[in-house]
This record gives C-alpha cells, sequence and structure tokens, in this order.
C-alpha cells in the first residue's frame, strides 16, 4: 500500500501516531501536580515539534543521503517565513497563498545558491552554503533591499509583521484576522478536560501535522526510489561515479532545491502558525540547529530527523523555562541548607542554562551512540530480542540505518 | 502477514482521527463562558515575567526579574510592601490580586522576536498567564505586544524606548510605562545646549533597529533645532560586540560630538572603543570632543566603568532620587537583593503593581476591564512624580531624568549624578505626533 514495503509502512504508521496522539502523549502528568511543568502539549510547542520535524526531515534528504553538509539551511526557513508573511499582508490571512509561495520562492533561493555552492564538496560546500546564509541574514536584518527600495520589505530586526493597514487584497469582515484556513483559524484549540488532565487540540497543529505525515512519505518514497540510490552512491564514492561517465550535479542539485523547498514549506508554517517573520530564524545558529537535531537523532535514518527536532525544542522550552523559584519548590522538602545547596547545584543546568544541559546530551550522544537516539532504540531493542536477533541486526547495521 | 489489513484499518483509524480533530469545531483554550482568556479559575492568578536571561540585554533582565518577584511578594502581602504603601491607589491589599494569590513564571526573550514571542506563547498556552511583562528592547516589546493582543492577554512593557512601541506599533492590549526617544530628546536638548553650546557637529552610531531608529530621528530633531548640524548616521547591528571600526571615521568626519543610540552590551562596547580610541581627549573645530548617550541605564554606567564619567544621557527613573516611593523601593530592593534596582527593574515592578492595581479597581481580570481602568489613569507616589496614563496610546507621561557621569564615584553604584529633573509638561506631545503617527490601537481583545 502506498507503493511502501511492510517495515516503511509501519515507520509512517509510527509517525502518524506519535504526530496525531502527540496532545496525549505530551500531556502525561496531571495539570495541577508537579511534574505538569514538564507536559508540553501545549498548541504552540507541539507545532514547533512539527515544523522542525518537517525542516530536519527536509536537511536530510541533503546531509543524510548525500552526505552533503549544509550549514545554511536556516536561510530558506526565513526566506519561506517572509515569502508566507507578504502573502498575508497583500493578499489576505488565508494561509493557502502563503505556503504555495514559500515553497515557490525557496526553491529559486535553493536553485541559485545550491547552482553554485554544489561545485565544491565537502568542508568548502559548507563553507560556501553558510556564506550565503550569512549574507541573506545579514541583509534581512538590516532590511537592504528594503532601503534600496525605500519601503520595508523584511523590517530589520523588528520582525516583518502585518498591520491593519495592509492592503489584504482577499480581507474581508466575516474573516478572522489571524491565519486561518478558508475561515477555520489556525489558533483555534479545543481543550479536552478529562479527570485531573488536560489536552489541547490545535487546529493550527493537526495541520501541520499532516504535511509532517505527507512530507514523511514523500521523503520515505526518495530514499527508496532509484534517485535516491543514486544520491546514496554519491555519498559512498563520487569521484568513481563520476569515473564512469556519470554527472552527478543535477542529482544533488535536485536534492538541494527539494530540500529547499522542504525548508520554505517549515518556514511558510511557521508564520502560518504566528504571523511574524523575524531574521533571527534564518542566523548561523539556526542552520546549526538542524544539523544538530538531525545529528542527534540520526544521520541518514528515516525516523532520526524528527526525534531529534523534538528533543532540541522540548529542551528548548521545557528546560528553559525552570526558575529557581520551581527549584524551590522541588526540593522543599529538604532542610533549609540543603535545599539551597541543591538549587545552587542544579541552578546551572536549567533555566538560561539549558544549552549546558543539551551540550552534555549531545556529547554523549555523539560519544556511546554515533548513530543518534535511532541507534539508541536499536540496541534497547536488540538488548530486549536477545542474543540471536542482536547478531543479525549488527550485520543490517552495517549498511544505512533507517 | 499479510501487512495490507493492518494498513488499512490504520488508515480509516488514522482518517477518522484526522477528520475528527478538523471537524472540532472553533473554540479558544480560555472556557468560553469565561469570556475572555486565561480566566483565573482557582485560589491563584499566573504573571508571565518574559525577560532576556542571554543576549546583550540580559543585565537588564535579571535586574527586572529580581524587581518582579519583589512585586509579587508585595501583592502577596509578604515583605514590607514597597511602593504599594506610597502609591497614591488604594485598591492593592497585599491579600494578592482580587483575593487570588499572585504566582509566575519566567520565559528568555534572548532579545530575539522569535524567541521572545515563543516563550510569551508558552506562558499564554501553557501556564495560562493573564498578563506579560518585561523585555529590554523595543523590538520585543513590538513583537510581544502584537502577539498579546491577538491572543487577548494584557501587555504591560518593560524597558522599551522606541517612538514606535506607542507609535506606530501601538496596541490596545499594551501599556507602557517607561519614556521614549522623543521624551529624551526633549529633555537632553536644552542641557546639551547649555553644556556644549549650540554650534556643534554631531556624528551618530545607532543600533539598528526599531529603537535606534526611532531615537537617533528624536535627537536629532532635536538637536538640529538649537542649531546642532547631523555630520553622518551609521547603523550599527544589534549583535555586534566590537565597534572600533565605526569609531575610526568618526575621528575624520569633522564632528566634535558623537551620540551612541545604543544600549546594553553595545552601548558599554561602543562607549568603551571610543574612549580607548582618545575620542575624549580630542580638540576638534576648537572645541573639546563630547560623546552623548541618549538612553542610560546604571547596569550600563557600571559595566563602563570610568569611561562614563562627564558622558549625560537621560533616564526614566534613578534609585537616588528621594521621594517616598523611590525612598521605599530602594529599600526592599536593597533589602532584598543588596544591591540598588535599575531603572529597567524600577519599570518592571511599577508596571506589576500597575496591573494588580488596575484589575482591583475593575473588579476583573478580563483585559477589557483592565484597559479602561488604566487609561487616563493619574496616579502618583511610584518614583516618577504625578503620572498620567493616556488612553490615546498607552504612553505614561512623567518627569524625565537628564544624568552624567559621575568624576569621582564613591562605590559601584554611585556612578551617575542627576543632572536635572525636567518636568512633564516639556516632554509631552500630540498623539498624532509625526513620529509617533501611522498606527492604531484598535479595540481591546479579551481573546475568547
Amino acid at each position: 500500500m502506498f507503493g511502501l514495503n511492510k517495515r516503511d509502512a509501519g515507520l509512517l504508521l509510527v509517525v502518524a501516531g506519535l504526530a496525531l496522539f502527540a496532545p496525549f502523549l505530551l500531556n502525561p502528568f496531571p495539570t495541577d501536580s508537579a511534574m505538569a511543568q514538564f507536559n508540553a502539549g501545549y498548541p504552540d510547542l507541539m507545532q514547533r515539534f512539527v515544523i522542525f520535524g518537517v525542516f530536519a526531515v527536509g536537511f536530510n534528504l541533503l546531509f543524510g543521503l548525500t552526505g552533503y553538509l549544509s550549514f545554511g539551511h536556516a536561510a530558506f526557513l526565513g526566506i519561506g517565513s517572509y515569502s508566507a508573511v507578504w502573502m498575508f499582508k497583500l493578499l489576505g490571512y488565508n494561509i493557502l497563498p502563503g505556503m504555495i509561495l514559500s515553497v515557490v520562492v525557496s526553491a529559486v533561493f535553493a536553485l541559485m545558491i545550491g547552482y553554485i555552492s554544489l561545485r565544491r564538496s565537502g568542508i568548502y560546500f559548507s563553507i560556501l552554503t553558510l556564506a550565503f546564509a550569512q549574507m541573506l541574514f545579514a541583509i534581512a536584518y538590516s532590511d537592504l533591499i528594503g532601503r534600496f527600495f525605500g519601503t520595508p520589505i523584511t523590517n530589520g530586526e523588528t520582525g516583518l509583521q502585518v498591520y491593519t493597514s495592509d492592503p489584504q487584497f482577499f480581507h474581508s469582515e466575516n474573516l478572522p484576522d489571524i491565519p486561518h484556513i478558508f475561515g477555520q483559524k489556525m489558533q483555534s484549540t479545543y481543550t479536552l478536560d478529562v479527570g485531573a488532565w488536560s489536552f489541547d487540540f490545535n487546529f493550527g497543529y493537526y495541520f501541520c501535522a499532516l504535511i509532517l505525515i505527507a512530507a514523511f512519505y514523500l521523503a520515505i518514497r526518495i530514499f527508496r526510489s532509484p534517485f535516491g540510490l543514486m544520491l546514496r552512491a554519491v555519498k559512498s564514492n563520487q569521484q568513481r561515479m563520476n569515473y564512469t561517465g556519470l554527472n552527478t550535479r543535477p542529482y544533488t542539485l535536485a536534492v538541494f532545491v527539494i530540500s529547499g523547498m522542504y525548508a520554505g514549506l517549515a518556514g511558510g508554517l511557521m508564520a502560518s502558525m504566528d504571523p511574524l517573520a523575524g531574521a533571527e530564524r534564518m542566523q548561523w545558529t539556526a542552520s546549526g540547529e538542524v544539523v544538530l537535531m538531525t545529528i542527534l537523532g540520526g544521520a541518514g535514518t528515516l525516523i532520526g530527523p524528527i526525534l531529534g527536532a523534538g528533543f532540541i525544542k522540548y529542551f528548548e522550552n521545557i528546560f528553559a523555562k525552570i526558575n529557581d523559584n520551581v527549584l524551590h519548590s522541588w526540593f522543599s522538602f529538604m532542610p533549609d541548607g540543603l535545599e539551597n545547596l541543591m538549587v545552587a547545584l542544579v541552578h546551572p543546568f536549567v533555566g538560561k542554562g539549558w544549552h549546558l544541559t543539551l551540550g552534555l546530551l549531545f556529547m554523549l550522544v555523539v560519544i556511546f551512540l554515533p548513530g543518534g537516539l535511532v541507534e539508541g532504540g536499536q540496541r534497547i531493542a536488540q538488548r530486549l530480542r536477545g542474543k540471536k536477533a542482536a547478531e543479525k541486526a549488527t550485520d543490517t547495521s552495517k549498511t544505512p540505518a533507517e | 502477514m499479510s501487512f495490507s489489513n493492518p494498513t488499512r484499518r490504520g488508515l480509516i483509524k488514522t482518517g477518522a482521527v484526522a477528520s475528527a480533530g478538523l471537524a472540532l469545531p472553533t473554540y479558544l483554550r480560555a472556557d468560553g463562558h469565561s469570556g475572555f482568556t486565561n480566566a483565573p479559575t482557582g485560589s491563584t492568578v499566573t504573571l508571565g515575567f518574559n525577560v532576556p536571561q542571554t543576549g546583550p540585554y540580559a543585565e537588564e533582565g535579571l535586574d527586572e526579574l529580581r524587581a518582579q518577584e519583589l512585586a509579587v511578594q508585595h501583592l502577596n502581602g509578604e515583605g514590607d510592601g514597597g511602593m504599594m504603601n506610597t502609591f497614591s491607589s488604594k485598591a492593592l491589599k497585599g491579600n494578592g490580586i482580587l483575593g487570588k494569590k499572585v504566582e509566575f513564571v519566567t520565559g528568555d526573550t534572548q532579545t530575539k522576536s522569535d524567541a521572545a514571542r515563543a516563550s510569551a506563547k508558552a506562558m499564554i498556552e501553557k501556564d495560562g498567564a493573564v498578563m506579560i511583562n518585561g523585555g529590554s528592547s523595543s523590538g520585543v516589546a513590538v513583537a510581544v505586544q502584537g502577539l498579546c493582543q491577538e491572543a487577548g492577554v494584557i501587555f504591560m512593557a518593560g524597558l522599551t524606548h522606541s517612538n514606535d512601541t506607542t507609535g506606530k506599533d501601538k496596541k490596545a492590549n499594551g501599556f507602557r510605562h517607561f519614556f521614549n526617544g522623543y521624551m529624551s530628546a526633549a529633555a537632553l536638548a536644552p542641557v546639551l545646549k547649555n553644556a556644549y553650546g549650540s554650534d556643534r557637529k554631531a556624528y551618530h552610531l545607532t543600533a539598528d533597529y526599531t529603537w535606534g531608529w526611532t531615537q537617533q530621528e528624536s535627537i536629532a530633531a532635536a538637536t538640529e533645532a538649537m542649531g546642532w548640524e547631523t555630520v553622518n548616521n551609521v547603523l550599527t547591528p544589534l549583535a555586534s560586540t566590537d565597534f572600533s571600526s565605526y569609531i575610526a571615521p568618526v575621528l575624520n568626519s569633522g564632528a566634535d560630538v558623537l551620540v551612541l543610540n545604543h544600549y546594553g552590551g553595545n552601548m558599554v562596547n561602543s562607549l568603551t572603543n571610543a574612549v580607548q580610541f582618545g575620542l575624549l581627549d580630542k580638540e576638534v573645530n576648537g572645541k573639546k570632543f563630547e560623546i552623548v548617550v541618549p538612553l542610560y541605564s546604571e547596569l550600563m554606567a557600571a559595566g563602563a566603568g570610568a569611561n562614563v564619567q562627564g558622558v549625560i544621557g537621560s533616564m526614566n527613573w534613578n534609585w537616588q532620587l528621594q521621594d517616598e516611593g523611590s525612598k521605599a523601593f530602594v529599600k526592599s530592593f536593597g533589602e532584598k537583593y543588596g544591591r540598588p534596582p535599575s531603572n529597567s527593574a524600577h519599570t518592571c515592578y511599577v508596571q506589576t503593581l500597575l496591573y494588580a492595581d488596575a484589575v482591583e479597581r475593575a473588579g476583573t481580570f478580563n483585559p477589557c476591564g483592565v484597559v479602561e481602568a488604566l487609561e487616563d489613569f493619574e496616579f502618583d507616589g511610584l518614583g516618577n512624580g504625578p503620572v498620567l496614563y493616556r488612553g490615546d496610546d498607552h504612553q505614561c507621561f512623567k518627569d524625565v531624568l537628564v544624568m552624567k557621569g559621575k568624576e569621582n564615584p564613591t562605590n559601584e553604584y554611585d556612578t551617575l549624578e542627576i543632572v536635572e529633573v525636567t518636568p512633564r509638561a516639556q516632554v509631552e506631545y500630540a498623539p498624532d505626533h509625526p513620529m509617533f503617527a501611522g498606527g492604531e490601537l484598535g479595540s481591546c481583545n479579551p481573546g475568547a
């Protein structure tokens, strides 16, 4: 079914299940309990999980398959966002035109950047993409195009927003003043209260989740296609392919553009959930983040990037919000001196120190699980299956893990 | 085992769930019957404190957080009550807000619009915050203010000095206690004229975002009106940490005054660079070279050390003020943290009290009630003398302080001295002033 083999169909179902039941899975703790701090099932974060999932899946098509490490992918994310917000400003808050334009514009930029950058490989390719991305960031951050034309195009550091004075050609009185799709508001949320638990079902989230599932399905098809095989061949030995008379450039350029379109789609989704486009999402740190997500989850695996994206976004949003007050309430059962000591010990790792925790975990993963979280999962599965299955699994792990 | 069966079933299931998800009617998170976003139902109410804890304005953000914690303590009746005792409105009783104990959540804006909106959204969606307070950058303030307007919660801006916050980007759900670029310029111009004369050539270095642009525009307009000439204006990226390449051209430009439209870490670095280049020892056009920092803060002054000596700037409030409100605030802040509060701390503390007071007077947490209670509200005893919260643009009008770096500081906090307290009448402007035109306040949004 869907042209997938059994294993891939299973994987697609797992992703679909995770995405559709996320409001339950991410809110395991009762709302009023002390552990509610670790609940992640609120609309904004769930949207971020799947949007960055789309971004990372697209990045993995390039990096995981061809081994070309692009260090400027956030540029396409930003371009997608700006395109979408411009559609909101000009046409109205229906997100469809914005989504389409964001994919088209990022594809155009990816074609231009890819055409030049792909003349080199390895570290030179990375540096070229980084340089292009930083150039685009600087242009957006100082709104150089806007200054040239005398009207804001990216609106610099403040970020591009929609004002009531914008033309919004198709906007009418009975349509909401926030992003919607044919009148259905992205931010509308239905809250289900079950006993002490509370689950949020957000329309925008489910819209993003469906797109993630579609994007993931497309990624599987690309992985399994002859085109995908060609890309893997590029990764294992590009020189040999060139010697046999094959021109690999069209393949790598095609996947670079596809990957850029994924990023543009993610950017368009981000703007659709929150109609503001800031230049920061194009900065090199954002490009680095998607590299981290992919490596943390498992580069070259299908589901890894999604796991990595979820992992990093969870840390950024949940750990960063634990302040000293929360720590004191956790350790309040201890005597005063001990309580203060514990708070002082934990303090550097939470709140603004979440980067430190993430960095430590990243180091642990890279050292002990070079294949990322997916390898961790595989090892656990092996332990459970017993020794015989383990031997079999080691054989397969020499081929790229999926 | 044939896999098509499970898949088909899975597909049907998936489709059913998806269509159920899509068919869900429109509800906002807040209960429909309460009429507004995050209506507090239990015995507590949650406020969201969104401040920069990392990035160029981190120092300011951490000081804001201290003040906000203090404000929550005072609202809940702990500590000595601080400015609640001197506040002209007596609606607050020290039993929380409307009898509900005040709790708070914190977030890191990172001085980035995206991150700030994400953390504010988390506070609104996850923690159920009814009010967002804090922030130390106008770019962030404008972004978060827009978000609060959409979500239907009140935004009590922290330190934001751009004209746009209550100008072209003003929103009905947003309120600003802090002063702005126009007021700084109006207060500074006469002092600069007295100190440096009316025949000067100014070179501007400006942080490249909404605050820098509007402050530069304001200062240039005010100084040009008294006879100064603006030689050049160079925009510098907010993320810069080294300004030496921007300082060098100043020497050859023929300018004799350098105006640094920088704040926080930016200002510390650019001022330090300027002093290292020996600008203050130069004589240009037969006059001593001077540096002006239109927006000052004691945290910046402490960061720049001896470099601020003699440099003139303006402030919203300073801990050395001797009115009852300021003394009470400095006392309780000092007792808790062992240091005097900065003016960003002051504005966040005051904004939190003002919000709580407005809720008490309105008798509801409904944003529309709060907006009505705050609009055209006149108050006193919060450290700035008599203050008006103007209803037309949700901007506070009060006296402005002109400050100068102290020549012989006695301790690490005694870095600035008050040169003049510019009366409120001198810094007032019409709501439709060209520097503030272009935006619409809109109407209050209660969310649900």
